[in-house]
């Protein structure tokens, strides 16, 4: 499974991603993080210590889920980039628009 | 190294995964193969499978992997119309950033040493520097 979805005890859900975030499984990850959020949850932490590689259509996808989980009254949190990771996300800018964190354990923390 | 993909975005990463694999050790850093190669792939492969074949699985996009003594050089050809280069815009200006989409080639042109579009639009060669 690419996608993994954990409730803490505070309620927080920690989705995983498990190889890569691209084109072609993205939607998956958005349909199952809008359903955790039409289900109440309105706190959540993508952890990428397990994903190789994100294409733009990945970047784009976290990009809507922030606006849509904002919209709601919740938060996004990003977590667990690799250097490579990271950089893309300077190099985009989008390190401006996402709290992101070194580990899904500081993301949970913060909230 | 020769593959052609049909044009179904679910198959991108395995097709990627399938040609990443079959790059001669030493070619490519492991890092710049696992980060550089497949995110570039993935962009050019999601890009001329939405835009030049409409999803339409029974065509296909066509990706040859040149491995030259200095660079190796992904090509990737559909059998669309082409894009306009003109109508890019920069994904970091703030009134971009929430933008889900533009970021593409953009990405593309941080991640290798060398983009080239044939005139038809139809057509990406990325070049990557052996190292």
């Amino acid at each position: 499974m690419r996608f993994s979805l954990k409730k803490d005890k505070s309620g927080v859900v920690v989705v995983g991603v498990d190889g890569q975030l691209i084109v072609g499984n993205r939607q998956e990850l958005k349909q199952k993080v809008l359903e955790s959020l039409e289900g109440g949850s309105l706190k959540f932490v993508i952890d990428f210590s397990k994903t190789g590689y994100i294409d733009s259509s990945g970047l784009g996808v976290l990009v809507s889920l922030s606006k849509k989980i904002r919209e709601q009254g919740g938060e996004l949190r990003l977590a667990g980039l690799n250097a490579d990771l990271q950089t893309l996300f300077e190099l985009t800018k989008l390190d401006t628009l996402f709290a992101i964190t070194r580990t899904a354990e500081e993301a949970l923390a913060a909230f | 190294m020769r593959l052609d993909v049909p044009g179904d975005l679910g198959v991108v990463g395995d097709a990627v995964e399938l040609v990443a694999s079959h790059l001669p050790a030493g070619t490519l850093s492991p890092r710049r193969v696992r980060f550089n190669f497949r995110t570039a792939l993935a962009e050019a492969l999601g890009n001329a499978i939405r835009y030049g074949t409409g999803e339409d699985p029974t065509k296909v996009v066509h990706v040859r992997v040149e491995l030259g003594r200095e660079a190796v050089r992904i090509h990737v050809l559909d059998g669309g119309n082409g894009f306009d280069r003109n109508g890019l815009s920069d994904p970091t200006r703030p009134e971009n950033l929430e933008r889900e989409d533009g970021r593409g080639m953009f990405v593309m042109r941080h991640l290798v040493d060398d983009v080239a579009i044939n005139e038809k639009g139809n057509g990406i060669c990325l070049t990557l520097r052996v190292g």
